[in-house]
């Protein structure tokens, strides 16, 4: 292998040096990274082979709270993922133009999270050598079935999403980057599939783009919504409700957007992007979270307000368990902190700065995932016939070790994914007018 | 080739020692039929234990396991057995927590005490009226919510009535635990004992259980076949469950045989939830005139 030089390296801009950069130095820091990530994997894996071998009784998941954190999860994970589509679709076909840097981050952050969810789906399984039963018998009655079908379709427009706005760039790559391995070489050129910023290929890639971006719209609010319905179509209490479907949809795009920032704090420190990723966009990404946050916030009043006022059976006993009993100090943090409080402070202008909106997008993430593990466990510990006679163990749900481990590792899964394509690829468009929406026909 | 039906029966007859409670299980496969042990009581047969060794059980000891060798191959299992709509009536007036049917069927269906298929709850409709005592088994619904969910078609409806689950097929997915609004599904989240029996699978008896698969009350329709009650209702000392033929309108508890529907009219029949729209082939007669005085746990009636 030859001695790679990065500093003969030839930049044709400063635009190209501060966005290529990142795709031929590897620091020590970085290095680091993967490693404790890969280490944090290999715990996970160990857990998962102890599930494997004695079973899911490894999990502190019993007959009544019969699924657990991994469900939960699985539901945050695809609630991230729709921040793909708030990107690529609905912030684009609006033609806000800010928001273009910020396109690459989301799509890959969509696309490791579906990845995400689709495995933590296996995990769950009692039988996952059964998995292609899922195939072989398929019964399309099954909201398991659609979420199937609606994940795959997802995850494919989603990768074509985040392909295509990134082909121009991987053909700069493939031509600018000499001071690079062989196989990256390699990669960029296979990747590129010869784009030459021809006017015929700009002109069909900016086609493509569009149908793309109006077709992942209705894709993106049916996967959240057919998640939904795994739960809405039970009679379990908390979970039969019609107002499941919007409110999942709303919560995963402030979830979603929360993520954003997140991604984009990190980002733009470690790849020093600052004069890209401004603070114009931090400003702009607090607006847009207080409003998605405000409407997460009617579908809550809506979906506890009727249950709560009437107090039936054992929806009241939800309810009770939630406000007051033995889940109260999670709900309140959940309500209060990731919901009501960054509300009212990003109202305030200071508030909206990178840091304390990195610091209050921090809690909306934490608030949205143990908002998640509050619509399913607590639910499956109230139902209809009285749980008696079962082993102590069966009334509780505290996870087990290897449910955190299995847990943190999907977290170090995705954040393992986003650093490689980030790694792999540029992440703000270098040649930003290759697809200009605002040139469109 | 598990669910190959092709051994002689006898040769898989199942025995069991009962030796004064101790349940000194002895699994694995008989060196004799059943035929040739019940000759003499003082004779002893060689039986293959548990744990691998070779131990001598009085003949007389030694009881078959009827639940263990019958049942269909999963593909024919799906169709039911002709001409039944099987239907179960349990008597709450009756029934005083002895939990003989659970012990049934937890021993029928080798289940550990921790979760059986049958449980039987404590019930109090409200604050002034008597708690009472309401077995619970799987409803087998003619709407059920657990068939409509399952994504691999493991869990079916038969035309007798009866809901299965193909533990072959099962995925693990446990969509159907949170679809149950009765709580009838129990799971097998480690290995259960005795699973690597050389006994052919059959949904059946859904025996050998498989680990992370889901498992319910399945009104035993290996015993069906053969003309017989589900292990539960003979079990039971007083006579609380009513089991029979919605077709032929009959309904016997072992002892006492009655028209369903007369029974179902005169005292005033009604199924659980009947608002979920379900429709349970389970139906219950409220706890009104008393056999016993409710009694809550204690020493008679754990032990009666």
């Amino acid at each position: 292998m030859k001695k790679i030089d990065i500093s003969k390296q030839k930049f044709e801009s400063p635009r190209e040096r501060d966005l290529l950069r990142h795709l031929i130095s590897t620091s020590w820091k970085y290095k680091l990274w993967i490693v404790l990530l890969l280490i944090i994997n290999s715990i996970g894996m160990y857990a998962y082979y102890r599930q494997v071998r004695f079973g899911l009784v490894v999990t502190a998941m019993r007959d009544y709270t019969s699924w657990g954190i991994y469900i939960s999860n699985f539901v945050f994970f695809v609630a991230i993922s729709l921040v793909g589509s708030l990107f690529s679709s609905i912030l684009k076909l609006n033609k806000n133009e800010w928001s273009r840097p910020l396109i690459r981050i989301s799509e890959i952050i969509a696309v490791s999270a579906i990845i995400c969810a689709a495995v933590i789906i296996i995990v769950d399984m009692g039988r996952p050598d059964r998995f292609f039963n899922v195939i072989k018998y398929l019964r399309i009655q099954s909201p398991i079935i659609w979420d199937v079908i609606i994940i795959s379709t997802y995850l494919v427009i989603s990768i074509l999403l985040l392909y295509i706005s990134i082909l121009p760039d991987i053909a700069l790559c493939r031509d600018r980057l000499t001071e690079i391995p062989n196989w990256k070489k390699k990669l960029y050129r296979i990747a590129a599939i010869n784009w030459s910023n021809h006017p015929e290929q700009i002109q069909k890639l900016k086609k493509v783009s569009k149908i793309l971006a109006i077709s992942v719209l209705p894709v993106a609010f049916a996967i959240h919504t057919v998640t939904s319905w795994l739960f809405a179509t039970t009679w379990r209490p908390g979970w039969d409700s019609t107002n499941l479907g919007p409110y999942f949809v709303s919560g995963a795009f402030m979830a979603g957007a929360a993520v954003i920032i997140f991604a984009m704090y990190i980002v733009r420190k470690e790849l020093k992007l600052k004069s890209y990723v401004t603070d114009m966009h931090f400003e702009k990404m607090g607006r847009l979270l207080v409003l998605l946050s405000l409407v997460y916030l009617y579908f809550n009043i809506n979906e506890y307000l009727g249950p709560a006022f009437k107090m039936v059976g054992v929806e009241g006993e939800h309810i009770s368990e939630l406000f007051v009993g033995n889940y109260a100090a999670m709900y309140w943090f959940v309500q209060l902190g990731g919901l009501v409080i960054p509300i009212f402070l990003l109202m305030f202008r200071p508030f909206r700065k990178p840091l304390p909106l990195f610091i209050i997008s921090l809690f909306v993430i934490m608030g949205a995932w143990f908002k998640r593990f509050l619509i399913v466990i607590p639910s499956l510990q109230h139902p209809y016939l009285p749980i008696q006679g079962v082993d102590e163990s069966y009334l509780h749900y505290y996870p087990t070790w290897e449910e955190w481990a299995i847990t943190t590792s999907s977290f170090t899964s995705l954040l393992l994914m986003i650093t490689i394509l980030i790694k792999l690829f540029p992440l703000i468009p270098v040649q930003k007018d290759v697809i200009d929406p605002e040139t469109d026909d | 080739m598990e669910n190959e039906n092709s051994k002689p029966a006898s040769r898989r007859q199942f025995l069991k020692n009962i030796s004064s409670g101790s349940a000194l299980a002895v699994s694995g496969l008989a060196l004799y039929s059943l035929s040739s042990c019940k000759k003499s009581s003082e004779e002893k047969t060689t039986l293959l234990s548990q744990d691998g060794k070779l131990v001598q059980v009085p003949n007389s000891e030694i009881e078959e396991m009827e639940h263990k060798h019958q049942g269909v191959p999963p593909m024919e299992s799906r169709k039911g057995i002709p001409g039944k709509k099987f239907v179960m009536v349990v008597d709450l007036a009756k029934c005083k927590n002895a939990r003989k049917c659970v012990i049934a069927c937890d021993k029928h269906h080798n289940l550990t005490p921790d979760r059986p298929y049958i449980k039987v709850l404590q019930m109090q409709d409200n604050e002034k009226s008597s708690p009472y005592w309401m077995p619970k088994k799987c409803f087998q619904c003619d709407n059920p919510p657990c068939v409509k969910v399952c994504p691999v078609g493991a869990t079916y409806k038969r035309s007798d009535g009866i809901v299965l689950v193909d533990n072959e097929r099962c995925v693990g997915c446990r969509f159907c635990m949170a679809a149950c609004p009765y709580s009838a599904r129990v799971f097998n989240w480690a290995k259960p004992p005795n699973e690597d029996k050389e006994l052919a699978y059959s949904p059946e008896t859904s025996l050998p259980s498989k680990i992370g698969t889901v498992a319910k009350c399945d009104f035993c329709p290996d015993m069906l076949r053969n003309g017989k009650l589900p292990h539960c209702v003979p079990a039971c000392p007083n006579g609380v469950i009513y089991f029979g033929n919605e077709l032929d309108d009959s309904v016997t508890n072992g002892e006492e045989t009655v028209r369903l529907s007369t029974i179902l009219r005169d005292k005033a029949g009604y199924r659980y939830m009947e608002d979920l729209g379900t429709k349970p082939r389970v139906y219950y007669l409220p706890p009104v005139d008393r056999l016993f005085p409710f009694e809550n746990e204690t020493q008679e009636n754990s032990e009666s």
